[in-house]
């Protein structure tokens, strides 16, 4: 199929982002992530993406499509209408085309220094072989920074510690692998933390691996009112 | 004696290799420039069935990679903790045929200092609900799951904080060269579109199935075959560890569970240009048909996606479909053909990247006449997530 692609193009230097228009000849099943390869390796050799796994499990390779936040790798091109428009991700600055400040990102995600394996729940009548006390996988998030674009809170407030990070907040709470909670739950429980949240869902909808980071908010929000009043709250008691 | 401080070394390619030989070689004290065309392990790396191979997989007919998979496997558990699914593999029987195989493979891995332990069907699926009800026998091996590109992410970390300078998005366009000596190359930043040429005392070439371009720009053939395979995740993490058909290695007879998924792989075919790579459908049909025949429901699972990746194998021009060429990885260094300050490494598993730096480590240290023992073996690596960190102090 012949398809025809509008993508976001800047650069260092430039005043102002401008878009270019590619027609590409793909096969049926061909994604937006190798529509996207296929046009760097013939027409635009320095046109910057991120991409590893082409699975969706690495998280680079997220972007908006159509103007909707999802990962390239995992989006058909023949379920989309022409022109395809292809853009960065909203929320976290562009550095090159389609390439944003991926450290912007792990600032704040790594505030909660969550282990990247967890216990595995799948298949559940499965019983481990001895030695091996438990089976284990790694985390679904993967740092792809849908849900950072998607959010409205993130657009506005810089710094809202953002729905991928309270999500991984919530895994150690309800996971804490030798970790403290009571730490992570204090480490949220802040005008720009698990509070500033609307709860209107957008990280959610986004999201490619099913994390669900709206619904690891309101379980954050649960659990701190629940849990005996933090020093934070103390201090701040507009948002008890 | 020299110091390694002295000398800089370019590597380039920052797949799993260019980024265990960025440790190494930092490690040992030299000044080390990584670059890679794209975002580090966008090459093959990225792309991989993620298993940390056990070894079994080759212990009948390539008892070389085997030994190194082993090796490799307990030595990376070691210095990156939290980075594996260490849920073991079975390797399955499910035909008579299957079976017989039981003895040269139990044989194999003991030559290789595997360690096997072997069940009966109720065992099996008592640890494997989904498995094939017609599993004859079932052998145990310290197969696990790796992410392709955060293991990488932790070598590179750990390179950077010990002051190697990591450039993606900066491309080789040509070496440099004067007397039959490479000097440095000639590379293209995507980001600000400038060129310009870093110098350097010795460079790698660790460009995986690209490396043979990359020799060429210095004049000299390196025998590497970009050789492609298929992999297709489906949705759902019908086992916890890795399932491998007994029998000779074959197409679709693995099944790496990864996070909520579970990847099939996978085929082997030869081709010219690893920048050319089509996922023929009829492969993808094998998959899901191969794969059912150890996980029935893996069969009617919902395809997540379907690609393919090229190994870089190192081996003649005739291979056709590249189950024939081994394993295992070649250290090039080029003066036996006359050029100076040019190495190749090449071939190999991401499961012995490790290996392949050491190896390529040593070589660059005796190339410039340098004493500096490997301790990649002991250095426990930075979490992936400092990748990133640290490459925003270096301007990214
Ligand atoms: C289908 C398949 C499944 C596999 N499964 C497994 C597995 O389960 N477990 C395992 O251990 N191994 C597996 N492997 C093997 C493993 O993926 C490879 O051996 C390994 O990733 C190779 O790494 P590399 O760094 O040598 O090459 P690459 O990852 O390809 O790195 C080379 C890099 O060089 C870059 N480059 C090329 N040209 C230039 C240039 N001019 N300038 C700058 N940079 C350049 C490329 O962009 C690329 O990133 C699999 C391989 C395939 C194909
Ligand atoms: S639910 Fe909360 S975190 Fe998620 S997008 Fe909405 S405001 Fe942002
Ligand atoms: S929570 Fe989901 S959308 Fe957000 S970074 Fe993690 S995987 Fe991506
Ligand atoms: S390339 Fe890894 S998520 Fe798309």
């Amino acid at each position: 199929m012949r398809r025809k692609f509008r993508v976001f193009r800047y650069k260092p230097g430039w005043s102002r982002h401008r878009y270019e228009t590619y027609m590409v000849d793909l096969p049926d099943t061909a994604t937006v992530l190798e529509a996207l390869i296929h046009i760097r390796r013939d027409q635009a050799p320095d046109l910057t993406l991120r991409h590893s796994c082409l699975h969706g499990s690495c998280g680079t390779c997220g972007m908006r499509i159509n103007g909707r936040e999802r990962l390239a790798c995992l989006t058909p091109v023949a379920e989309l209408p022409d022109p395809i428009t292809v853009e960065p991700l909203y929320n976290l600055g562009v550095v090159s085309d389609l390439v944003v400040d991926v450290p912007a990102f792990y600032e704040k995600f790594t505030l909660i220094e969550r282990p990247l394996l967890r216990r595995s729940e799948a298949p559940a009548q499965g019983k481990p072989p001895e030695g091996i006390p438990a089976f284990t996988r790694l985390e679904s998030c993967i740092e792809c920074g849908l849900c950072l674009s998607a959010c409205p809170v993130v657009a506005t407030d810089p710094y809202y510690l953002g729905p991928a990070t309270l999500a991984a907040a919530w895994r150690l709470v309800e996971e804490p692998r030798g970790k403290d909670p009571a730490a992570i739950l204090a480490l949220v429980d802040d005008p720009h933390g698990c509070w500033r949240c609307h709860l209107a869902m957008e990280c959610s909808e986004v999201c490619p691996t099913g994390v669900h980071p709206a619904r690891a908010i309101v379980s954050l929000r649960a659990a701190l009112s629940a849990a005996p009043k933090t020093l934070s709250q103390e201090e701040n008691p507009t948002h008890a | 004696m020299s110091r390694a401080s002295d000398f800089h070394v370019l590597i380039i390619g920052g797949g799993a290799t260019g980024a265990a030989l960025a440790h190494d070689l930092a490690l040992r004290g030299f000044r080390v420039t990584l670059v890679e065309r794209g975002e580090v392990t966008s090459g093959t790396t990225g792309r991989h069935h993620g298993l940390l191979h056990s070894g079994a997989r080759y212990a009948v007919r390539d008892p070389e990679s085997a030994r190194e998979c082993i090796e490799e496997n307990f030595i990376l558990r070691r210095i990156a903790p939290d980075s594996f699914e260490l849920n073991d593999g079975l390797f399955v029987a499910i035909t008579e045929e299957d079976e017989a195989y039981l003895e040269p493979f139990l044989e194999g891995c003991e030559t290789c200092g595997i360690p096997t332990q072997v069940l009966t069907r109720e065992q099996a699926l008592q640890m494997e609900p989904n498995l094939n009800p017609k599993v004859r026998v079932a052998v145990r091996v310290p197969d696990g799951t790796m992410d392709a590109m955060r293991l990488p992410l932790r070598f590179l970390a750990t390179a950077l904080s010990n002051g190697a300078v990591v450039r993606p998005f900066t491309e080789v366009v040509d070496l440099l060269r004067r007397n039959g000596t490479v000097y440095g190359a000639r590379v293209r930043n995507h980001i600000t579109g400038r060129e310009e040429d870093l110098l350097a005392d010795v460079v790698v070439n660790a460009a995986g199935p690209w490396a043979g371009r990359i020799a060429a720009m210095a004049g000299v053939d390196v025998p590497v075959r970009p050789s492609p395979g298929v992999l297709v995740a489906v949705e759902g993490r019908w086992t916890n560890m890795v399932i491998n058909r007994l029998h000779p290695a074959g197409d679709g007879d693995i099944i790496v569970p990864q996070r909520g998924l579970s990847i099939i792989g996978t085929t082997s075919w030869v081709v010219e240009d690893p920048d050319h790579l089509d996922v023929p459908p009829d492969h993808v049909r094998r998959m899901f048909e191969k794969g059912a025949e150890m996980v029935p429901a893996v069969g009617h699972a919902r395809l997540w996606a379907a690609w393919s990746a090229a190994r870089p194998l190192v081996g003649s021009r005739e291979a056709s479909t590249g189950r024939e060429l081994s394993r295992t990885f070649k250290c090039f260094d080029h003066a036996s053909e006359g050029v100076e300050g040019f190495v190749t490494i090449v071939g190999g598993k991401a499961t012995t990247a490790r290996a392949m730096a050491e190896t390529t480590a040593d070589v660059v240290c005796r190339k410039v006449g340098v004493s500096a023992p490997c301790r990649t073996r002991e250095v426990t690596l930075l979490p992936h997530t400092a990748y990133y960190d640290l490459l925003t102090t270096q301007g990214f």
